[in-house]
C-alpha cells in the first residue's frame, strides 16, 4: 500500500495521479458515509463527487496535525450529506424518509461484490449487538460528539468509549 | 508512558471518527510519531472503518467523471503581448490588490476567531463531562456509604489463610435486604484465566454454598461488590477459581475466610 502521508503531500501540492489515488482508497467509504444520510442514489453520488473537487480545492487547509486525512474529507463529506437534507427541494422530495441505518443499507445490498471483504463486513454486521450499531452509526457515519452520542443512547460518556473501541476491534477482527 | 493502556483507552477510535478536540489531535499525531504500535492502531482502525464505510457505498463511481472538474492547475500560461499601460490601469490594479489584502486579512481573522470559539466549546464540553463524571462518582460512593453505615450490617473481616496470610477482605452483610457487600481491598488481581468465588458456608456440617464469581474484579476501581445472599451463612470465605467457577470451592485456594460474629 502506498504511504498514505506521502500521498497525501503530493495532492496537496496539487499532484493529480496521487489525488487519484486517495480517490480510490476513499471515495466508496465517502459515498457510503453520505448514502446513509441522504439515501439517495443519484443525490449520493453526486455530492460524493463534490466533496472531492472541495477537498481538491481546498487542499491547503489540511494539516496532518489537526488529525487524519480520511477524518478531514469524512468531515466534509458528513458536512455536505447533512446540508443536503436541509435543503428544501431535497425535504419535499423526501417526504417520508425511511429510518434505515447503515446495518440495513448493508444487508440489503445483493452480493455484487461477493469479495472477501464484503462477506466479513456482511457476517460482522449481521452479528452486531444492538449497542455497537447504535454506536457505530453515530460516531461514523453521522458524526456525533460523544456527548451527543451519550444522549442519544442515554449511556454514560465512558461507557461509548470503551464500548466503541470494543465494536471496531470485533470489526477489525472480520475485515483485516 | 504506558502505551498498551493508552491505545487500550479507545481514544484512537475516537481520533479516527473525528471526536477529539485541537489539542488531543495534536497529542496523538505527535504519539503516532514517537511509537510506531500507536499509528500501527491508527492505521488498522482507519482501516476498517474504511472498509465498513465503503460497504455502504450503493456503488462506485469512476475517478474520471470528476477529473474534468478539478480546473487544470498546471495549465500553460499564454504570453500575451505586452501592451502599453497607463497609469491608471496601474493605479486600479493597485487599489484592487490592495482591497484583495484587506479582504483576505479580515477573511483571515474571522476564521481564526471562529476556530478559537471551536476550540473553547470544545473544552467547555469536556469539563461538562468531567464535572458529570466525579458527581456520578459522589453519588456512587454517598450510596456504598450509606449501605455500609445501616444499622442492620454485620461486619465480618475475612483473614488471610495459610500461604496467603497477607490477603484479607471483608463482608458487610445487610440481613435485612440479604446483600452482602464485599470490599476485595486486600486481595490481588485474579491471574488470566482465574476468577474469584465467594463461599457462603455453614459450619456444622461445613457446606459451602457459591454466592458466585466477580468477574470484573481487576477492572473494578474500589474493589467493593454488592452480591445477594440468602442464605443463613456462618461463615464467609474467598477462593481463586479457574474462569466460570466451580461447584465446591478448592481448599488449597482459599485465600481469605472468616466467621460471622453473631452467628445464629
Amino acid at each position: 500500500m502506498a504511504d498514505i502521508d506521502s500521498l497525501v503531500k503530493r495532492f496537496q501540492n496539487k499532484d493529480q495521479v496521487a489525488f487519484e489515488t486517495l480517490y480510490q482508497m476513499y471515495s466508496a467509504s465517502m459515498h457510503g458515509v453520505i448514502y446513509n444520510i441522504v439515501k439517495d442514489p443519484d443525490i449520493s453520488q453526486e455530492l460524493m463527487q463534490d466533496v472531492f473537487i472541495k477537498a481538491w480545492q481546498k487542499a491547503e487547509s489540511y494539516s496532518p496535525q489537526k488529525g487524519r486525512f480520511f477524518t478531514w474529507l469524512i468531515n466534509i463529506a458528513r458536512n455536505a450529506a447533512i446540508d443536503k437534507t436541509r435543503s428544501k427541494a431535497y425535504r419535499q422530495s423526501r417526504q417520508n424518509l425511511d429510518a434505515d441505518n447503515f446495518v440495513d443499507i448493508i444487508s440489503s445490498h445483493d452480493n455484487l461484490d461477493s469479495s472477501t471483504d464484503a462477506i466479513g463486513i456482511k457476517k460482522f454486521v449481521t452479528n452486531l449487538g444492538q449497542k455497537c450499531k447504535d454506536v457505530i452509526e453515530l460516531l461514523y457515519f453521522k458524526g456525533f460528539t460523544q456527548k451527543e452520542a451519550s444522549e442519544e443512547l442515554n449511556m454514560p460518556i465512558g461507557t461509548i468509549k470503551t464500548r466503541n473501541r470494543n465494536c471496531i476491534q470485533q470489526l477489525r477482527d472480520m475485515v483485516l | 508512558m504506558d502505551i498498551k493502556a493508552y491505545i487500550a483507552s479507545g481514544i484512537l477510535e475516537l481520533y479516527v471518527a473525528g471526536q477529539l478536540s485541537e489539542k488531543e489531535n495534536q497529542e496523538v499525531y505527535e504519539l503516532m510519531q514517537q511509537h510506531p504500535e500507536i499509528k500501527q492502531e491508527v492505521l488498522e482502525i482507519e482501516a476498517a472503518v474504511i472498509k465498513l464505510t465503503a460497504a455502504a457505498s450503493p456503488k462506485t463511481v469512476g475517478f474520471n467523471i470528476i477529473k474534468d472538474q478539478l480546473g487544470d492547475s498546471d495549465a500553460k500560461v499564454v504570453d500575451l503581448k505586452p501592451k502599453k499601460r497607463g497609469w491608471i490601469a496601474y493605479t486600479g490594479w493597485a487599489a484592487s490588490i490592495l482591497l484583495a489584502v484587506g479582504l483576505l486579512w479580515t477573511l483571515n481573522n474571522k476564521s481564526q476567531v471562529e476556530e478559537e470559539l471551536q476550540s473553547v466549546s470544545i473544552e467547555k464540553q469536556y469539563l461538562e463531562i468531567q464535572i458529570e463524571d466525579a458527581r456520578d462518582n459522589l453519588a456512587a460512593t454517598k450510596n456504598l456509604l450509606d449501605a455500609i453505615r445501616d444499622k442492620n450490617i454485620i461486619a465480618v473481616p475475612l483473614g488471610g489463610q495459610g500461604d496467603y496470610a497477607a490477603s484479607y477482605a471483608k463482608v458487610y452483610w445487610n440481613k435485612a435486604d440479604n446483600t452482602i457487600y464485599l470490599d476485595g481491598e486486600g486481595l490481588p488481581n485474579a491471574p488470566e484465566g482465574k476468577v474469584w468465588q465467594v463461599w457462603s458456608l455453614t459450619l456444622n456440617p461445613l457446606t459451602p454454598t457459591s454466592l458466585g464469581t466477580i468477574d470484573d474484579f481487576n477492572t473494578d476501581d474500589n474493589k467493593i461488590f454488592a452480591i445477594a445472599n440468602a442464605n443463613e451463612s456462618q461463615a464467609f470465605g474467598i477462593t481463586l477459581e479457574p474462569e466460570g467457577g466451580s461447584e465446591s470451592p478448592t481448599m488449597e485456594q482459599l485465600y481469605t475466610l472468616g466467621v460471622v460474629a453473631s452467628a445464629p
